[in-house]
């Protein structure tokens, strides 16, 4: 998507630059708050859980941010073609990015109150989940920023293996409530934890499908492959946390 | 996707049936020695908008120019290949250019009242074609005055000079000077170049309802007007289509590069 040439109008160039700049910016923050939510479970890092929350602000301002930009590229330099994709593409991934890191904030105090249980509880699915999202999430990130059409796409499919992760996870914690009810009340925060990580996620290929758009103009399927769901035998699947 | 779930309206099962009121085949066209048009072949489908824009020189003017064969004016130009309307190629000597013009009617990028009255300036081309009587005459006028907006602006001086209207509703009086001998094609080159935001809103309004009557060709260099008015847009450069699709497609979605360069504005 970055244009061979540049515009002729070269404020507008410069615009364009500005705002692949506030993407660039947006989506390291939100990639931090995930780390720091991931740190806070494993290590129960109470100043890491801070800090993931500490952020959401600043990436609020920036989505407004780049809101308000957006508005001026569309009514100033009425866009066209490829630009007019990338602008519009701009503004919905920060939408979605913002609702990563308030999943992030939201992993991290849990992760904090989940942490007060007696350590039963084996968190190691739940860590490679949270691996995978991270993962995940910084290769969508590297795509934004690069315009990179084919590893968004790669991204998009490997959404699976987190949903199937979930699934596992989903099971375990609900036997470690079946065997000791003491343990419901972690579980419960760690399955709204895993329900997080699997959003997060969800918003990940969202990003990914708009790269793949305002690179390509052509849309990825509207049903991406996914890797199950708990709900098929186990209990509601609602969207929570 | 089966025909049989289409309307029956679409055989080919991909777009309702659509007559075309242009057929360009291998068009060229030549300025004295120069090569102005190369190998056009391009559909212009009845009661559409198609919108031609490109560089300046890219040929899209001398193409409208051919429709109505004013190029036969001038020694030194002409034009090879097949232009087919209503199954004749309009490019044979054979065809009557009187009859030609009256049924491609031409806009101009400049309004062009004729130094008369704003009645006979609709008049004028009306007479030449058919034989109305007083009151005929005068509903033909008031339908077309009407149809372009202007009749509750004018109707109080019918007899006075069009000159002295503005130059959106000169323009506005020239469309309506091309509609009244009841065309199928109108040609309209950059109609709105010279005019004020209003005055340009208020014709691609009357665009869009001509639309429902008759072809419409128009070149532009204003990429937002082609977005808002047409159904399709051809991209012309140095002489040559480089791409025709819908307006949706090629402002969101160009298929060739120059095309994407041209409307994003990095064009060398």
């Amino acid at each position: 998507m970055p244009h061979e040439r540049s515009h002729i109008v070269s404020s507008f160039e410069q615009e364009l630059e500005q705002l692949r700049a506030m993407m660039v910016k947006i989506g390291r923050i939100v990639e931090e708050q995930v780390g720091l939510a991931l740190r806070a479970i494993s290590d129960h890092d109470e100043s890491a859980a801070e800090e993931a929350t500490r952020l959401d602000p600043e990436v609020d301002e920036l989505e407004r941010e780049v809101e308000s930009l957006v508005i001026r590229l569309l009514a100033l330099r009425s866009p066209m073609g490829a630009d007019l994709r990338e602008i519009v593409a701009a503004l919905k991934i920060t939408g979605d990015l913002e609702r990563i890191g308030d999943y992030a904030a939201s992993i991290a105090r849990k992760a904090i109150k989940a942490a007060s249980g007696d350590g039963q509880i084996s968190l190691s699915g739940l860590r490679s989940m949270g691996r995978l999202v991270k993962e995940n999430l910084g290769r969508t990130v590297d795509a934004v920023i690069a315009h990179d059409a084919n590893q968004a796409m790669e991204v998009w499919h490997a959404d699976r293996g987190v949903d199937e992760h979930y699934v596992t996870v989903f099971r375990e914690l609900v036997t470690y409530m079946i065997e000791d009810a003491r343990n419901i009340r972690a579980c419960t925060e760690l399955l709204f934890i895993a329900k997080n990580l699997e959003r997060i996620g969800d918003h990940a290929t969202n990003v990914a499908e708009r790269v793949y758009y305002a690179v390509t103009g052509e849309n990825l399927p509207t049903t991406r492959p996914r890797g199950g769901s708990p709900t098929r035998s186990l209990g509601s699947d609602e969207d929570v946390g | 996707m089966t025909s049989a779930s289409m309307s029956p309206a679409s055989p080919s099962g991909r777009e309702p049936a659509q007559d075309v009121a242009l057929a360009v085949r291998d068009l060229n066209f030549h300025y004295g020695t120069h090569h102005a048009l190369h190998g056009i072949s391009l559909d212009f489908p009845a009661r559409c908008v198609t919108a031609m824009i490109g560089p300046s020189g890219c040929g899209k003017s001398t193409l409208l120019r051919v429709f109505n064969k004013i190029y036969a004016l001038y020694p030194g130009q002409r034009a090879t290949g097949e232009v087919m309307f209503d199954g004749r190629n309009i490019l044979d000597d054979s065809i009557n250019l009187d009859m030609l013009r009256s049924r491609i009617g031409m806009v101009f990028q400049k309004p062009t009242p004729f130094p008369m009255s704003i009645y006979d300036n609709i008049a004028f081309g009306v007479r030449l074609h058919e034989k109305l009587n007083r009151t005929e005459m005068d509903e033909r006028v008031q339908d077309v005055l009407t149809r372009v907006a202007l009749w509750n602006e004018v109707r109080d001086r019918l007899n006075a000079p069009a000159t002295g209207l503005s130059g959106g509703q000169q323009q506005r009086l020239c469309i309506a000077r091309s509609i009244a001998t009841r065309p199928e094609v109108l040609l309209l080159d950059e109609p709105t170049s010279a005019l004020d935001p209003i005055s340009t809103a208020r014709i691609e309004e009357l665009l869009d309802e001509l639309k429902e009557e008759f072809t419409i060709a128009i070149v532009t260099h204003n990429m937002q007007q082609a977005a808002r008015c047409a159904d399709r847009v051809a991209f012309f450069y140095l002489g040559r289509l480089v791409e025709v699709d819908t307006a949706d497609r090629i402002f969101t979605n160009p298929r060739e590069k120059q095309t994407q360069d041209y409307i994003t504005g990095r064009f060398g």
